[in-house]
């Protein structure tokens, strides 16, 4: 999941004699499964929840590129980078599709990337930890890509039309990230070296907690999922994609040949789920909180790009004032 | 020099150009100016590295001798790579890297151009695809000179200083050598003088534009990569490029 505990701003749901007009309307069109759109009246906290919600995952975008161009010119064949570049820039596509439909609610991306750069909005977690090795380019599609797919998919049908058509564009493009990252994989695990295989374990081992981290907290210590989920902009809990996330995965890994580092996964026949071992939350939210291995490198590659880049943004905004001018003498 | 010899050191031209250009625009993914570049420098890169397999594939049957396009590309060391001295100079600021492309793309585009009606089919048929991409780009780096010269006093005084350090490099975009004239001959490449004028009909006009001056055709220019001897620049990059394979000489896949 690119967005991590989304404030909602609400301290707990409102009753229905509570609700204003317009806002028991409101949610009667969310509950018909009317999406609503940008120019329909919406509650100023949905409107904040779906702003900070969108700009995460906007951010989490184009951050997450940074990860992959730690690698993209280290990869090891033609193929392999023309797909992690396609990849990357499919990336930068949906940051910018994202910052567009956040835009949509009134506000502005440039305010929402300095917010970012302040360290005041957030991305997801999973970004700031190091790619080690090439196998971290086939984990990060296959585990990263895939924690995504699973919460995104959802998010197909969340209640904001402009958000929830981003989410099925983005989609497409997700899941064949995810296969292609699962290919890297598999093709070391089965032609590969010892060498190779043990690159795959490697990444493996060092992303699979993170990943499963990308969903959240659990339920009963996210505080703002109850609105969320009433709103529609969140259709499943932290847990609940967590564990299809870890339901569909296990197979696949199985299918590689590796293992994931918890010694209390199993299968669980009663429950028909797999069971797994305690995430360290303590880790999670030091990572949130800034305290994460590549937190600092990652704002601030981030920031000095957009700094050392204001000369060329002013150009072409200078330069389009002197075409507009000279059109019109 | 054979034609033959002289057609696969016209293709490492080609695909070394496109991929050391390629691997300068990924050093700058998650740093460029705005996220709109982010896509337009990936993308360009993308086209860069789609041309350079063809490119290597073609060789690699015409040297024959079991290495395969990888191969070409991971496992050639400075001296055996052929590629303009320009696109090896580092990015430094936006300025440069887009003068860079520029002063590329102008080449780039008047040899595919020349290329789509190569007597030789298989050139043709991949020139024929690629001046479509080297047609955005030369339009894209256009565009960016123009509004980075004829922008604000920052951006004159950077693209301007941009095209001062980089004019040494041109010179070996159109300054013939034995391949190139053996290209001509053989109804492959450009005609060396016509592309020597194009090229700089072009930059000049493009330059004007931007309100930007061009350095003198005589000017010293600094030459060597199409024959193998090349800036200190190149063995870095194919340190960072070819890591992998030359780490794990036993892996053939991955």
């Amino acid at each position: 999941m690119y967005a991590q505990l989304v404030d909602t701003g609400t301290k707990r749901l409102k009753t229905r004699e509570e609700m204003s007009p317009e806002e028991r309307d409101f949610q009667d069109k969310i509950d018909a499964e009317t999406k609503i759109e940008a120019k329909n009246w919406m509650p100023d906290g949905y409107r904040k929840t779906l702003i900070r919600q969108i700009s995460q995952h906007a951010h989490s975008e184009i951050v997450g590129m940074l990860p992959e161009g730690n690698w993209v010119t280290r990869a090891p064949t033609l193929k392999r980078k023309l797909q992690l570049m396609a990849k990357i820039q499919d990336e930068a596509g949906h940051g910018l599709y994202l910052y567009s439909a956040m835009e949509t609610l009134g506000a502005d991306r440039d305010e929402e990337i300095q917010k970012l750069h302040d360290g005041k909005a957030k991305y997801s977690s999973i970004f700031n930890y190091p790619t080690l090795n090439w196998a971290d380019m086939g984990a990060v599609g296959w585990l990263v890509d895939g924690a995504a797919i699973v919460n995104q998919v959802v998010l197909q049908r969340t209640s904001y039309g402009p958000y929830s058509r981003a989410m099925v564009r983005i989609c497409k493009e997700e899941s064949f990230h995810q296969r292609q990252g699962f290919q890297i994989l598999l093709d070391m695990m089965r032609q590969g070296t010892q060498a190779q295989k043990d690159m795959v374990q490697d990444a493996i081992n060092r992303l699979w907690w993170p990943a499963l981290m990308m969903f959240g907290p659990h339920d009963d210590e996210s505080p703002n999922s109850q609105q969320s989920m009433v709103w529609k902009i969140k259709r499943k809990s932290n847990d609940e994609l967590r564990q299809m996330f870890i339901d569909q995965t296990i197979p696949q890994l199985e299918f590689l040949g590796c293992t994931a580092p918890d010694p209390d996964l199993k299968w669980n026949e009663e429950t028909g789920h797999y069971d797994f071992g305690a995430i360290d939350w303590k880790e999670f939210y030091d990572v949130l909180k800034g305290d994460g291995p590549c937190n600092r490198e990652r704002i601030s590659t981030r920031r000095k790009a957009i700094d050392e880049g204001t000369w060329v943004r002013e150009a072409a905004v200078a330069y389009a004032a002197k075409q507009k001018q000279r059109a019109a003498a | 020099m054979t034609e033959q010899k002289a057609l696969q050191d016209y293709l490492l031209r080609l695909a070394d150009s496109d991929m050391i250009l390629s691997q300068r625009l990924c050093e700058l993914c998650g740093k460029a100016p705005a996220i709109e570049e982010e896509m337009a420098i990936m993308n360009v890169g993308l086209d860069l590295v789609g041309q350079a397999r063809n490119w290597y594939e073609y060789a690699a049957e015409l040297i024959d001798d079991g290495r395969d396009a990888d191969k070409l590309c991971f496992l050639r060391d400075a001296l055996d790579y052929r590629n303009l001295l320009l696109v090896e100079q580092p990015n430094e600021d936006y300025a440069v890297t887009m003068a860079r492309q520029f002063f590329f793309d102008v080449w780039h585009y008047f040899i595919l151009k020349n290329l789509v009606n190569a007597s030789d089919e298989r050139i043709a048929n991949i020139a024929a695809k690629a001046v479509k991409e080297a047609t955005y780009h030369l339009r894209r780096s256009s565009e960016w000179v123009k509004r980075m010269g004829d922008g604000t006093e920052e951006s004159h005084r950077r693209i301007q200083e941009a095209f001062d350090l980089l004019w040494r490099f041109t010179g070996e975009l159109v300054t013939p050598d034995e391949t190139d004239h053996a290209m001509f001959k053989a109804g492959i490449g450009p005609d060396p003088e016509k592309l020597k004028q194009d090229w700089f009909g072009m930059v000049r006009e493009v330059a004007a534009q931007a309100t930007l001056k061009t350095g003198a055709e005589d000017a010293w220019m600094y030459m060597g990569g199409k024959s193998g001897v090349h800036t200190e620049h190149l063995g870095f990059i194919l340190a960072e490029m070819q890591f992998l394979p030359r780490a794990y000489p036993d892996a053939t896949t991955w």
